[in-house]
């Protein structure tokens, strides 16, 4: 196991180092560039090709690239144009809340989504069964904005019970160890600071569910529809077995296979959720950077931030791999 | 009293506003102890339906059974699900066409045989290890130890069926039903297996239903033959007598579809003709007629009912005599 996840890392070192000359070329193909935009109502050449100089873009782009390199691998991405603050150090911070809200997210969907799914199907047809497809439906359709600002709505402007925005209460100051709030609380003992990051998440972690829930519990169902008609399940019951005992055994862990995958897909997925809720939210992650650097062209944070979604995704697939190996004996490598 | 008592049984098929189909129309056999009983007929001729429906595992929703299966005096049909639940497994076992799919591929086999050992022997862990261990030995499965924490996909077709006939017989069940077992195996496999079942049920009480669309595997196996068409019994007989003088025309079609090594090679096989698409339903006469090369106009217009003749029981207006039989053959 351990020389599979060696090589799988290693296998990903090409892609991401295509990736980052493609990444590389195509923002400077765009029109316009960070000096333009920094530069905005007083722009005029003298004061573009000066500034495009002290920030190394006049060079050519293949000698540009090589410097961006020969740094990326000390972990050093520049500075940002925007800021002017070392870009590894801004993303560090936007990271750790995004993570935060994309974990507690896949943790609501994935532990309400299986369930759920699997109601649907065992109940087939039935009130609750036709309640979660008509939802999950729901789900998917509503955009994530739409869903952010009516929860706001509802439980912020109305009903006044949740926090409209942010991660933490101002009144709050705990330590920052991980920086994730929730954690930090636990591990400095600040369990009001957990408390209240929970608080925040609640709602922001919800709508941001709600797509991959809504379509883990299409595939749990589909997935579990489709083994209950195996043969296997069958035989399962010609032993006498409990019915828990084939629902958990026999048909349950044939089913979360595909379950899997899409769990890995709408985790790499859910990047581009993020962007959308953590604006509604105001909750100050990757998403936030993300938008402001395509807006002002800022080269060494786009070029980061694209290439640390690609370690995500690397990364996530790593572990739907490692899952299906434990899960299926058929596609375990070697013995 | 014989062991199993299946009496009149049918099974609709049914969904809200659809036409129902009867799978099994009214089949009616027993099987004592020790006996070996063949069901025989095509696909579709509800010899599978009828084996489920004994076995309580036909789904709940869109099935109708009616009719009487009585189990060593138990009336199966009303068991509540849990109370069947105590007996399958234990009183009643059941071996799968398919080796392949009837396995969970992703659970080890010693899990899937011991699992029933564990719920109707109450063993521990242990005890429940050593006994597949001894299971698998005794089906003839090579270094059973091993296999045990083996899958599925590690274990050729015919291994497989071995386990499923050790999980089948775990816990000496008084009938085992086997449904096609060698259907999907390899021709040489299928006589391994013929074979192993021959063994483990000679000599004991347990009693065999064989339900297959080969006739060989009849010949080789079986005590009584039960031929299936369109969900009803057309014949039965003991398996010499059906063999040395099949009486309904469907009967005598089967054997002489049959390739024969010492025939003629000019000689042509007379498979029957048209196919079950062509019956016609019971209530208007014999199903089979439309493709029978003795149908009588009465066939159409009042259906057969299955008497003795001899020895045997026919459903059949115009069976074939003996004497046609032995000029067919010459």
């Amino acid at each position: 196991m351990l020389r599979f996840i060696v090589r799988r890392l290693l296998q990903a070192i090409p892609t991401l180092i295509v990736l980052s000359i493609l990444i590389f070329a195509w923002l400077r193909a765009l029109p316009g560039g960070p000096a333009t935009a920094m530069l905005g109502d007083r722009w005029t050449p003298e004061r573009e090709a000066q500034l495009n100089a002290a920030l190394g873009l006049d060079q050519p782009i293949w000698v540009q690239y090589w410097k961006f390199l020969g740094r990326a691998i000390t972990g050093d991405f520049g500075n940002s144009t925007v800021t002017g603050l070392p870009v590894i150090e801004e993303i560090g911070r936007g990271f750790t809340a995004t993570v935060e809200l994309s974990f507690f997210a896949m943790v609501v969907a994935i532990g309400l989504g299986i369930p759920l799914g699997y109601l649907a199907a065992r109940y087939r047809g039935r009130l609750l069964d036709n309640l979660t497809v008509v939802s999950t439906l729901i789900g998917v359709a509503v955009p994530v904005f739409f869903l952010g600002f009516l929860a706001k709505w509802v439980f912020s402007s109305q009903l006044g019970i949740l926090p409209p925005s942010g991660r933490q209460d101002v009144e709050i100051n705990s330590t920052s160890v991980t920086g994730f709030v929730t954690l930090d609380g636990l591990l400095t003992r600040e369990f009001d600071a957990t408390i209240d990051g929970l608080v925040h998440l609640l709602m922001p972690a919800l709508v941001l569910a709600t797509i991959p829930m809504a379509v883990i519990v299409r595939i749990t169902r589909a997935s579990v529809l489709d083994v209950l008609d195996e043969d296997f399940v069958r035989t399962a019951e010609s032993k006498g077995l409990g019915t828990a005992t084939i629902r958990r055994r026999h048909v349950l862990r044939n089913a979360l296979l595909p379950v899997s995958t899409t769990i890995g897909l709408q985790t790499g997925l859910l990047l581009a959720g993020a962007v959308l809720t953590e604006k509604v939210f105001v909750w100050g992650g990757l998403g936030s950077l993300l938008a402001e650097a395509i807006e002002l062209k800022d080269y060494p944070r786009l070029q980061a931030l694209i290439l640390l979604a690609a370690v995500v995704y690397v990364v996530v697939n790593l572990l739907v791999d490692i899952s299906y190996a434990i899960i299926d004996p058929r596609v375990r490598v070697g013995r | 009293m014989a062991l199993l008592e299946v009496r009149d049984l049918s099974v609709v098929f049914g969904r809200k506003r659809q036409k129902p189909f009867t799978a099994v129309d009214g089949v009616s056999f027993s099987v004592a102890a020790g006996q070996t009983v063949g069901l025989v007929g095509e696909s579709g001729c509800g010899k599978s339906v009828t084996s489920l429906a004994i076995m309580g595992l036909l789904p709940k929703r869109g099935v109708r059974v009616s009719g009487s299966v009585t189990f060593d005096g138990t009336e199966l049909l009303t068991l509540s699900d849990k109370q069947l639940r105590d007996r399958r497994g234990r009183d009643l076992g059941m071996v799968f066409q398919d080796p392949l799919t009837s396995l969970n591929p992703v659970i080890p086999i010693g899990l899937q045989v011991t699992e029933v050992l564990r719920r109707h022997r109450g063993l521990d862990h242990k005890k429940a290890q050593a006994e597949a261990t001894e299971l698998l030995n005794k089906v003839g499965i090579p270094d059973p130890n091993r296999r045990l924490s083996e899958y599925p996909h590690q274990l050729s077709g015919g291994m497989r069926q071995r386990a499923l006939i050790a999980i089948a017989l775990a816990c000496q069940p008084r009938l085992l039903i086997a449904d096609e077992p060698t259907t999907a195996l390899d021709v040489t496999i299928q006589a391994q297996i013929l074979n192993l079942l021959k063994e483990l049920v000679a000599g004991t009480d347990t009693a065999l239903i064989m339900i297959t669309h080969d006739l060989g595997v009849v010949a080789g196996l079986c005590d009584e033959v039960n031929v299936l068409y369109a969900g009803r019994v057309v014949e039965r007989a003991a398996r010499h007598e059906l063999f040395a003088d099949p009486r309904h025309p469907y009967t005598h079609g089967l054997l002489g579809s049959i390739p024969r090594l010492d025939s003629a090679r000019s000689a042509k096989l007379a498979p029957i003709t048209g196919s079950v698409a062509d019956n016609i339903p019971w209530a208007d006469g014999c199903a089979f007629a439309p493709r029978c090369p003795n149908a009588l106009q009465g066939c159409v217009e009042q259906p057969p009912e299955l008497e003795t003749q001899d020895t045997r029981l026919l459903r059949c207006y115009n069976p074939v005599l003996p004497a046609t039989t032995a000029a067919k053959e010459g």
